[in-house]
């Protein structure tokens, strides 16, 4: 199977702090890699690199079969810590601003299939800054799937989810993965993120401790993944 | 082309949307333009005095300047909330048509405020702002121009700066003061009801510094985001 990411001896420095340290990591195309680690081990870092928001110190990357910049935006949707969205703007007009930057298609039903599946149908005019962290969240995740994207990088999905926004992002991402598409999910939750992971990496202080196909022994018992590293 | 230029509306359209719905800027800055015309009207008694009527072209412009540096400082800084920034720049979109958008919001909202504080300053020294207001209105839109791209490269440059509110006046200012020199000039004269003559080299001056700084302004945006 063919790799959609390739990451190869990457290294990122803050300053003297080496937050990423020889990096080599593949996904395959389709797959849903869960990226797991502690906090500051370097999983945010490494995934603002795959979405080209940010440059490794050195090493290389390459992302499908995109060459150009304008090519690597239109393949990555990205759900970060800050969310990007605006408070000012209502939810219909912040999803029908990103979809007039990647010139999606058929904007309205769009927009009623994402209102809809994130269950924000009754408040898509209100002002984002009025939504709950959960509903904001639901909201970015409608974004970064917006434009069809073939790879999908989501850091810390699960935060300020409830039981049913955090059943509505695994169907997304089953979804995403019945579709052919590479998602990558970044997380400390492991249960969450085992249960739908095909394969698992897991990073410790900067480098990578673990690398290998999700297991049902995994998903039965999470916990067990930091055995494997130790 | 027509992408680019579509992609430019879209980000100007967000921006002057977001100001219509808060007015925080356009606000702020007119009641600024506001109270300096009305501490200028008192320090001076221009009806009286055509030496000091002779300064109009440089004190208006000095009201505009530092009204328009609080409308340049929230261009990039509203894009610094919930990491909006980087959601823009990761769009499959030109940086220039970026550059280009928040440049003509900043301009809108400039040249508002421009208009909205040019009666007032003719009411407070006596002057006929509208006798020559097809002249006053060129030399508005094309030195608000420079104002305006100016600002836009230097807030991109300031926009994750603790201290942008500090820095920009810092970097805006002596950069455009070619240009501020040519609408000083040639607002007092439009003012003054006085022909351009010789001085039509400083309405050049300012198309030029227009023209130069918005095409280094398309290219140096790509660099600056993403330094």
């Amino acid at each position: 199977m063919s790799s959609a990411i390739s990451v190869k001896k990457v290294f990122k420095y803050f300053g003297n702090f080496a937050a990423l340290r020889s990096v080599d990591l593949e996904a395959p195309a389709g797959s849903v890699l869960a990226l797991l680690g502690r906090n500051g081990a370097g999983k945010t870092t490494l995934l603002e690199i795959l979405a080209g928001h940010s440059r490794p110190s050195s090493g290389e990357i390459s992302i499908g079969e995109a060459r150009s910049r304008e090519e690597l935006s239109r393949a990555i949707g990205f759900v970060g810590h800050g969310q990007r969205l605006y408070d000012d703007l209502t939810a219909e007009e912040n999803l029908k601003f990103f979809a007039a930057l990647y010139d999606v298609g058929d904007i309205d039903s769009k927009l009623e299939e994402w209102f809809s599946r994130t269950g924000l149908a009754r408040f898509r005019r209100s002002r984002v800054g009025e939504f709950s962290r959960g509903m904001r969240q639901r909201l970015a995740i409608a974004r970064a799937f917006l434009h069809d994207p073939d790879i999908l990088l989501l850091d810390e999905p699960w935060t300020a989810l409830d039981d049913r926004a955090i059943e509505f992002l695994s169907d997304l991402i089953e979804d995403a993965h019945a579709k052919q598409r590479t998602v990558v999910v970044c997380s400390h939750q492991l249960r969450e993120a085992l249960s739908i992971a095909t394969e698992v990496a897991v990073l410790e202080r900067g480098s990578l401790a673990y690398r290998g196909p999700n297991t049902d022994e995994l998903k039965a018992k999470p916990e067990s993944l930091y055995e494997h590293i130790s | 082309m027509t992408d680019f230029f579509r992609h430019a509306w879209t980000i100007a359209a967000k921006d002057l949307r977001t100001e219509i719905r808060n007015r925080e800027v356009i606000s702020a800055a007119a009641s600024f333009a506001l109270v300096v015309l009305l501490m200028f009207g008192f320090a001076f008694d221009p009806s009286s005095n055509f030496e000091v009527r002779s300064l109009t072209g440089g004190l208006l412009w000095i009201i505009y300047v530092f009204a328009g540096i609080l409308i340049l400082n929230r261009g990039f800084a509203r894009e610094t909330v919930n990491d909006c920034l980087g959601a823009l720049t990761a769009a499959p979109i030109s940086p220039a048509s970026i550059f280009i958008g928040k440049a003509f919001a900043n301009w809108v909202l400039l040249v508002a405020m421009e208009l909205i504080s040019l009666p007032l300053f003719g009411m407070f020294y006596d002057i006929r702002v509208y006798d020559r207001f097809g002249d006053l209105l060129i030399i508005l839109a094309l030195g608000s121009w420079a104002l305006s791209i100016i600002g836009t490269i230097f807030g991109a440059v300031t926009a994750n700066n603790r201290l942008r509110e500090l820095m920009l006046p810092v970097l805006v200012f002596p950069m455009v003061l070619p240009a501020l020199m040519a609408c000083v000039e040639l607002t007092g004269l439009a003012l003054l009801n006085e022909p351009f003559g010789d001085s039509i080299a400083w309405l050049k001056l300012l198309v030029g510094f227009d023209i130069i700084f918005t095409l280094l302004g398309s290219v140096l945006l790509e660099p600056v985001l993403h330094q």
